[in-house]
């Protein structure tokens, strides 16, 4: 029970600590973010008021008629309304309508592919330290160069590879624009399709890094006495390999998961703009080019609130899986 | 080098038919510096009888304890010698020549072993009762959930441990209780031979005492045979029929307690015997001064 | 639970008994190697082969923008593929890609290296310094370094460069940047690794004896943190060239300078992709993964010296290897004694 308050403390304190950064930034940096905003906004047909001047100055900074501690209490209590602010990029729908949209696709992307990546390379790590010497373990050096490979490049390599020269996937898109988007049958196809590439780029990209700590565990737990106990007791080799070993050995690749899921995030971020896949990582980079700072520090505050919220149930799955940590408390 | 006259290496010198034969055991250690751990060792162990195996540290005893079980890993290896297992149905195994699944039968149900230090000779993320239940399931496939549970609970119970701890981990028991789980494991199958290594060096001096009597008190009950590897020869005189001396590989003496004690053939043991100190009278050849001297400039 | 101790050990207040001299070795025997020598990798083929690629692109970056063509030199054959005049080909606007491929190679391995050691030495103070202080100072030290662990990265680098205006984007802003961001992961292995050599009995001793802080650190502690340091500098070094890249890629990098991910951005606004022109997005991003490759390899030695268990696995493999094919070539010999 202690442990699980003491991470609900933690991811407490990380919560607070991101949103301050998102509060911090936009006022630490050089430049008048309201103005080049508010010229944008005018660009694009909206009314500049007041109003909207504050608005954006309590989300952003520049209004120095109040004291930072009141503008905080401002953002914070902004925040908790719900109200990001208005789009600019997509103007003039609100922030939280275009991360709304966005929000699914990326999550499922990002989810089944670390999950996939994470499985397969825990899989293969485990035969590979447990037989070292066969040709699971000369596969290791060349996850090396697949980790090294840059995201958005291996995502154009897929695509010159299986788009452009075998036709195989679509190159761009979340799915096919003249369908209707819905909980249909050839919706539901296309978006597949379409993620497809994606995925793989991420897969294949994050394998690596799954499959070497999997494998350098599996290769220390095999020298620990209660395996040796194991094979004393006569049991068949498979039991021991899932039991007594690989057991022991996935912890720090559990405890590991949440963060390297930060990675898999920040990576898909670029994959997207790369396959101008419909998720939150576009929307991100969007905003910057358009100057569009609300949606900016909107969707940064949900990747953060989203990364932070699958480590909190990784660490919570894992106080689950090793019950020495319900003992340590 | 040792002093052993072929006869007193039968078990038959204690009256007692043999159940494990150890004929010319050698093992070698193939790192950087090839080295022989295990030189030339054979010996006889009477069926029932507890056979003392001392000697300092790194003269071999668990690696020649490992070998007998083929649990030697790389970089160790037999280069040569021979173990045969006479089986209480009255066949006869060799153990060094057995396949792969053989051995997994063998081991556990005719030859069970007690590891030193049950620290982390338990898996820590199984219950005590799944590490025993697998046991059983691996060996004794026709028993039912219930039966196992209930052979679970027995052997716990033999040992003085609680059988409510079935549930608990290992990191929730104090190591003298492990320790006892430890022989409950060894004891499922009711193995023929029990190799125990240092089964107590880790425990304080009660808890050591208090497994001691349960070990004696078992054999009594179920008459299996024990190897006790230990470093501590009076421990040995005390509960073992024969006691083998062990040093850089060979062994050097193997001898009745009682024999050893008082006329040991063998220097090496001599001086074993006398560097342990005694609570009452003389000083023994505890070295003090850093430096090897005789014994009789001591006293 | 060892079951072998190494023979020396048997030399205690029992050794002279008047029996055997040193145990006779099996076979071949060699000169057991001086302790400093432990220190350093052994070569298996993926350190030669890690140190070759490391050497040879830092070589092409220092050296080749000396031998090549002016990468910036716009000529009327954009997009042709290679031939005798442009080894790789060209760009869109002529320009000649393998001279390019030099000068960015350069540009990339200059911020690598420069973010490296920055981020280095960060997580070196938090991890290092904090778990030396202990108590209150490492505990914030090390919140401190969890919570910017798991605040994903890359988001906030967009963020932050978003923020800056264009001009101001220079190489050490981004550096910076790229540093604050990266330091975290490395702190906790330091952390962790420091506090494992800090209870040992001899920094307790220095400590008591009244050595100065700073003195117990650089004498006593860090020599064993060497060889994870190296490791955690090889990752920075790797991590910040992705990064630096990435973030080049999405326009978002240092204005000024040219580095394997602004040239991976231009092939991309350049429309390589659809036109089929491989040999100007194929290059960059392969030399960013060799050079990766090259420094993950010569991290898998360091590996093995951080953890002993994975050297003893591969000799053992080896000599068991040789040994049965020993065995295989003549008769075993029965141990004569």
């Amino acid at each position: 029970m202690n442990y699980v308050i003491r991470k609900l403390g933690f991811y407490a304190i990380a919560l607070w600590a991101a949103l301050t950064l998102n509060f911090i930034i936009p006022r630490l940096l050089p430049g008048d973010p309201v103005d080049i905003l508010l010229a944008k906004l005018q660009q694009r047909g909206g009314s500049v008021t007041e109003e909207t001047r504050k608005a954006y100055s309590i989300l952003l900074g520049g209004d120095d008629s109040q004291p930072l501690i009141v503008q905080y209490a401002g953002y914070l209590g902004n925040l908790f309304k719900g109200d990001l602010g208005v789009s600019v990029s997509y103007f003039p729908a609100p922030v939280t309508e275009v991360i709304g949209a966005s929000m699914p696709w990326t999550v499922i992307l990002v989810g089944v592919s670390t999950i996939l990546a994470a499985g397969i390379g825990i899989l293969l790590g485990t035969f590979a330290g447990w037989r070292p010497g066969t040709w699971l373990d000369s596969l290791v050096p060349a996850t090396t160069l697949l980790a090294a490979v840059p995201y958005f490049w291996l995502a154009l390599v897929l695509v010159y590879l299986l788009s452009r020269g075998l036709g195989l996937f679509p190159a761009q898109g979340g799915y096919d624009v003249v369908l209707d988007p819905g909980f249909n049958g050839p919706f539901l196809l296309s978006a597949i399709e379409h993620a497809v590439l994606p995925a793989l780029t991420i897969v294949i990209a994050a394998l690596g890094g799954w499959l070497l700590g999997m494998r350098n565990m599996m290769v220390s737990t095999l020298s620990e006495d209660y395996v040796l106990t194991a094979r004393a007791k006569g049991l068949p080799e498979r039991w021991i390999l899932r039991n007594y070993a690989a057991r022991n050995a996935v912890l720090p690749s559990v405890a590991g998961f949440a963060i390297s899921l930060g990675f898999v995030v920040s990576g898909s971020v670029v994959t997207e703009q790369v396959f101008s896949y419909p998720g939150i990582g576009s929307r991100l980079l969007a905003a910057v080019t358009n100057n569009d700072y609300a949606l900016m520090q909107g969707v940064f505050l949900y990747i953060t609130v989203a990364v932070l919220a699958a480590n909190l149930l990784v660490d919570l799955i894992y106080g689950l899986v090793d019950p020495r940590t319900r003992a340590r408390g | 080098m040792s002093t052993i006259s072929p006869e007193r290496l039968e078990a038959g010198a204690t009256g007692k038919p043999p159940v494990l034969s150890v004929r010319g055991l050698s093992v070698v250690y193939e790192s950087q510096n090839p080295v022989t751990a295990v030189k030339n060792a054979s010996f006889e162990l009477g069926r029932g009888e507890i056979l003392g195996l001392a000697g300092e540290s790194g003269c071999g005893k668990t690696t020649l304890a490992y070998a007998i079980n083929r649990l030697h890993q790389p970089p160790a290896r037999i280069s040569s010698g021979q173990v045969l297992f006479h089986d209480s149905s009255g066949q006869e195994l060799d153990l060094l020549g057995l396949g792969e699944s053989q051995l997994r039968d063998f081991r556990w149900q005719k030859l069970s072993m007690v590891f030193q230090g049950a620290m982390n000779a338990l898996n820590p993320v199984r219950s005590i009762g799944a590490q025993l239940d697998d046991t059983l399931r691996a060996h004794a496939p026709g028993m039912t959930r219930a039966a196992r549970r209930e052979r679970s609970a027995q052997v716990l119970t033999r040992v003085g441990v609680d059988p409510g701890r079935l549930r608990s981990f290992p990191h929730e028991l104090s190591g003298g209780m492990r320790q006892r789980v430890m022989i409950a494991m060894a004891m499922l199958l009711e193995p023929q031979v029990m190799i125990m290594d240092e089964p107590t060096t880790a425990l304080d001096v009660v808890v050591q005492r208090d497994i001691l009597r349960e070990i004696v008190r078992l054999r009594e009950e179920l008459d299996f045979a024990v190897i006790f590897i230990t470093h501590d020869l009076p421990l040995l005189l005390e509960i073992s029929d024969r006691i083998a001396v062990m040093l850089r590989g060979e062994i050097v003496e193997l001898d009745q307690a009682a024999t050893l004690y008082r006329q040991a053939a063998h220097p090496y043991t001599r001086k074993l015997l006398a560097s342990f100190p005694s609570l009452r009278g003389d000083r023994g050849a505890f070295v003090r001064g850093g430096t090897a001297d005789d014994p009789q400039e001591q006293s | 639970m060892a079951p072998f101790n190494d023979t020396k050990t048997t030399s205690g207040i029992l050794a002279d008994t008047g029996g055997d001299p040193a145990p006779e070795p099996a076979g071949r025997a060699t000169a057991p190697k001086a302790a400093w020598r432990m220190l350093l990798p052994s070569p298996t083929p993926w350190l030669v082969i890690g140190l070759g690629l490391i050497l040879g692109i830092a070589l092409f970056g220092l050296l080749a923008p000396l031998f090549v063509q002016d990468p910036n030199a716009i000529s009327n054959i954009g997009l042709s593929s290679p031939g005798a005049e442009h080894l790789l080909g060209t760009t869109q606007t002529g320009q000649d890609v393998l001279a390019q491929l030099a000068y960015a190679t350069r540009g990339s391995l200059q911020i690598g290296l420069i973010v490296g050691v920055l981020a280095t030495a960060l997580s070196a103070f938090f991890g290092i310094y904090g778990a030396y202080l202990g108590g209150f100072a490492d505990e914030s030290f090390s919140l401190l370094s969890n919570v910017f662990l798991v605040i994903p990265g890359l988001p906030l680098v967009i963020v932050i460069s978003g923020f800056v205006p264009r001009e101001s984007r220079g190489l050490w802003t981004i550096a910076v940047v790229l540093a604050l961001t990266s330091w975290a992961a490395s702190a906790r292995v330091l952390r962790a690794q420091t506090l494992s050599v800090r209870n040992r009995d001899y920094v307790q001793a220095s400590k008591v004896s009244g050595e100065r802080a700073w003195r117990v650190i650089v004498v006593e502690i860090l020599p064993n943190l060497l060889p994870v340091l190296a490791s955690q500098f090889v990752f920075a070094v790797i991590a910040a060239i992705l990064g630096e890249a990435g973030l080049s890629f999405l326009g978002l990098g240092a204005s000024s300078s040219s580095t394997l991910g602004t040239m991976l951005y231009f092939a991309q606004n350049g429309f390589a992709l659809p036109l089929g022109a491989w040999w100007w997005f194929l290059p960059p991003g392969l030399m960013i993964a060799l050079f990766g490759m090259g420094l993950s390899l010569v991290n898998f030695s360091i590996d093995e010296i951080i953890n002993p268990k994975l050297k003893s696995v591969r000799e053992a493999r080896k000599l068991s290897r040789a040994a049965a094919r020993a065995a295989g070539a003549q008769p075993r010999k029965a141990a004569a004694r």
